[in-house]
């Protein structure tokens, strides 16, 4: 047993109204810069949909993620390392800046000072890679934006496999979930093991994946790799970026900008103790379908006297092993069983996990005839078919989702005969498998998700890491060469001057 | 002239190509990469840039093999000059040809399509431009040596090469009669040699080849101290 400690986040897509706080926060703060205007480290996508990049669930055509060798092992989709090397000159599995979308300014000057015209003057949008004009926006950032665009095409979206969609075309039939996507900070990262320069790692005290940006060479691997498509080429510096989950911030104990931004609370970050000598069996288990279950076996109970040994005798420090036992994602993951990976057939063993969502009764004018017991109806009836969850979540297998979602509706039928009738209704309680003190405890930490409920996040140790020595007076994350600004006025090799914030004053 | 242009400007440009590579991967390591502009168009990248690398590294390895490994090992082998000769001939004119095409290609890509052209430093232009000049010399020079096929005049170069980098002070004489296109050829090339630390060049020092015998798929890196 290797035990180690990864940082989790759970979103509960039950609460997600789609407002984008999160995304634009993120963008704010790490991608304003030239370069990565197209990226999102964190985007809402409305589904059904394409999603962004275009059709970027879909590995037969962008072979991200790890497939299944024939005798068992694991290797890159795109390829083994001879194959990712042969494909160095030219990625065939590369997306083009336009499966994201083109990025655009408009021309807002002209509004002020064009001269005097017949018509309005407008400001007309101008590409921010080329700086020329676009007589036309074709796709953006949520061009699907709440069902936007024909069903004809937002129906490729992949989560429809095996469904009789065109149903969920007609006006009547329609649904409508939102999905916010980050890195998920893979137990099993594809974007790491397919970086030739191995620049890409994961961090061994939480988890965090990064790209040490001085070894990166760009040969643009890992955004083949990896099958969320959440790594960004920078074609500014010629640099991969990705989401660093707010490092800085989770090491002094505070929650992601997505996350401590959200206005509808859905967000959860937590530990989760694995064990690292499980990992390679799990992600290589030969059903698609018991990927999930593989997963959930990695996972090591904090409450176990042995686990805790192990972690103590590994060097996991003691307020981690502390906060893995009051980790929410432990309780929604582990506990009550509801938080599921995003896609665990593509083998990297993600660790952003999802509530599904509840929906309302397909047929309105049907609902009195579904068969419902103890208020709740039959999950098969919700609008967002049981199977577009279970091909989103579970790679296809519909009994957990199922279960997820009599849980969520057991939780609510519970606490409105406690509250409202001031009934204990135990039979709903026994009906999910769940305890009156499980639903309690769901109702706290789901429904009314207090900031210190959902944010249970050790900071890190830099005393035994780090000397404190070296640290001081250092500057933050910089887009060059350290703090430095060099010893001369140009710039000998190409790269652009870092001007600190004290100097841009003068 | 001649005697600075091949016995001194050598020294001159592999110390640049030494020194500033060094400096520059010890003093700005975020500039080292292979700026790659695939993402921003694929349209001419997928075949430009693969017949492009794989010409050039044919022609690199021969040029590496075919100048500097001694001329005694040639005659240990039994090759005589004049099948060397056409060896160099036959595969460098395939490679050239190959590297012509893609670079052409490349380059076409980079005047004219405009988002790789606004993207693009003066650097990345000028560097490109000047290969492909340093592809059509060495392809001249191809008919220059199709009218003496004994492979005489091509041991000049490899003693010259040999001189270089054993500091022979006569080096420079060995190619003082030598075609004016074979002249400039090495010219331009030492040029790109002193170029080379201030370009994109620089990706190649970074082959990732080591990536094959990395022992597993996964990094994962501790700040643990002493570990």
């Amino acid at each position: 047993m290797k035990v180690r400690a990864q940082i989790g986040m759970v979103l509960n897509l039950d609460k997600c109204i789609g407002c984008h706080t999160c995304s634009v926060t993120c963008k704010n703060v790490w991608t304003s810069r030239d370069g990565v205007e197209y990226a999102w480290f964190n985007n809402v996508e409305t589904k059904p949909g394409i999603g962004y990049p275009k059709d970027w669930e879909n590995q037969k055509r962008w072979n991200g993620g790890w497939e299944r060798t024939a005798s068992g092992g694991l290797r890159p989709k795109q390829g083994g390392k001879w194959r990712i090397l042969a494909n160095i000159f030219a990625n065939p599995d590369l997306p083009e800046i336009d499966d994201f979308y083109e990025p655009f300014d408009f021309d807002y000057d002209h509004l002020k000072s064009a001269p005097e015209m017949e018509a309005f003057p407008t400001a007309r949008p101008r590409s921010k890679v080329s700086g020329e004009r676009m007589e036309k926006i074709e796709w953006g950032p949520n061009w699907e934006e709440i069902l936007g665009g024909e069903f004809a095409k937002r129906s490729k979206d992949y989560n429809f496999e095996g469904i009789q969609k065109d149903i969920y075309g007609q006006y009547e039939n329609t649904f409508m979930m939102y999905l916010p996507r980050l890195c998920e900070h893979c137990l099993n990262p594809a974007c790491a093991a397919s970086c030739p320069s191995g620049a890409i790692y994961k961090r061994e005290e939480d988890g965090v994946v990064l790209i040490d940006q001085e070894k990166c060479r760009g040969w643009r691997m890992c955004v083949s790799g990896c099958p969320y498509k959440k790594i960004y080429y920078n074609w500014s510096t010629g640099k991969s970026e990705k989401c660093t989950l707010c490092y800085p911030r989770l090491e002094s104990g505070m929650p992601t900008v997505c996350s401590e931004t959200c206005v509808g609370r859905i967000r959860y970050i937590g530990v989760m103790l694995y064990d690292a000598d499980k990992i390679a069996d799990a992600a290589s288990v030969a059903d698609e379908k018991e990927l999930y279950d593989a997963q959930l076996g990695v996972f090591l109970d904090p409450n176990d006297p042995k686990v805790i040994e192990a972690a103590r005798s590994e060097g996991v420090p003691e307020d981690w092993i502390e906060s893995a036992r009051k980790s929410p994602i432990w309780k929604m993951a582990m506990d009550w069983k509801i938080a599921f990976p995003l896609h665990p057939e593509y083998r990297t063993l993600p660790m952003v996990w999802y509530i599904p969502p509840l929906s309302p009764i397909q047929n309105a004018a049907a609902a009195g005839q579904i068969a419902s017991q103890d208020d709740m109806p039959d999950v098969k009836s919700l609008r967002i078919p049981v199977r577009y969850l279970a091909n989103m979540l579970t790679a296809g297998d519909e009994a957990p989702i199922i279960s997820a979602l009599e849980r969520m509706l057991a939780m609510r039928s519970y606490m409105r005969s406690k509250t409202v009738d001031g009934v204990v209704n135990l039979g709903v309680a026994n009906r999910v498998g769940l305890t009156p003190h499980q639903i309690d405890e769901m109702y706290r930490i789901m429904a009314i998700a207090n900031y210190e409920d959902r944010f249970v996040i050790p900071t890190t140790h830099r005393e035994v890491v780090e000397d404190a020595y070296d640290l001081r007076g250092g500057c933050g994350f910089t887009d060059g060469n350290g703090c430095s600004t060099g010893s001369t006025g140009g710039k000998l090799f190409g790269s652009r001057k870092f001007v600190t914030p004290t100097e841009g004053w003068k | 002239m001649h005697q600075f242009i091949f016995g001194i400007y050598p020294y001159i440009a592999l110390s640049v190509l030494l020194l500033g590579s060094i400096a520059r991967y010890e003093r700005d390591p975020f500039t080292w990469k292979s700026s790659s502009s695939q993402l921003l168009r694929r349209r001419q990248l997928v075949i430009g840039s693969v017949l492009f690398h794989v010409g050039v590294l044919v022609i690199f390895f021969g040029h590496l093999v075919g100048l500097l490994t001694p001329i005694q090992v040639f005659d240990a082998l039994g090759i005589s000059h004049g099948a060397k000769q056409l060896l160099a001939v036959v595969a460098g004119g395939i490679a050239g040809v190959m590297a012509l095409t893609g670079g052409t290609m490349l380059l076409h890509r980079r005047l004219k399509d405009p988002r790789v052209r606004a993207t693009s430093s003066f650097a990345d232009t000028g560097i490109l431009a000047l290969l492909l000049i340093q592809l059509v010399l060495g392809m001249l020079t191809i008919f220059v040596s199709l009218q003496h096929l004994d492979g005489h005049e091509m041991t000049k170069f490899m003693a010259w090469a040999s001189g270089i980098f054993t500091f022979d002070g006569n080096a420079a004489s060995y190619v003082r009669d030598a075609n004016i296109l074979f002249k400039l050829h090495i010219f331009l090339g030492l040029t790109i040699f002193l170029l080379f630390p201030f370009t994109r060049l620089v990706h190649m020092l970074s082959a990732p080849v080591r990536y094959l015998w990395r022992p597993g798929y996964q990094i994962v890196r501790t700040k643990k101290r002493g570990a």
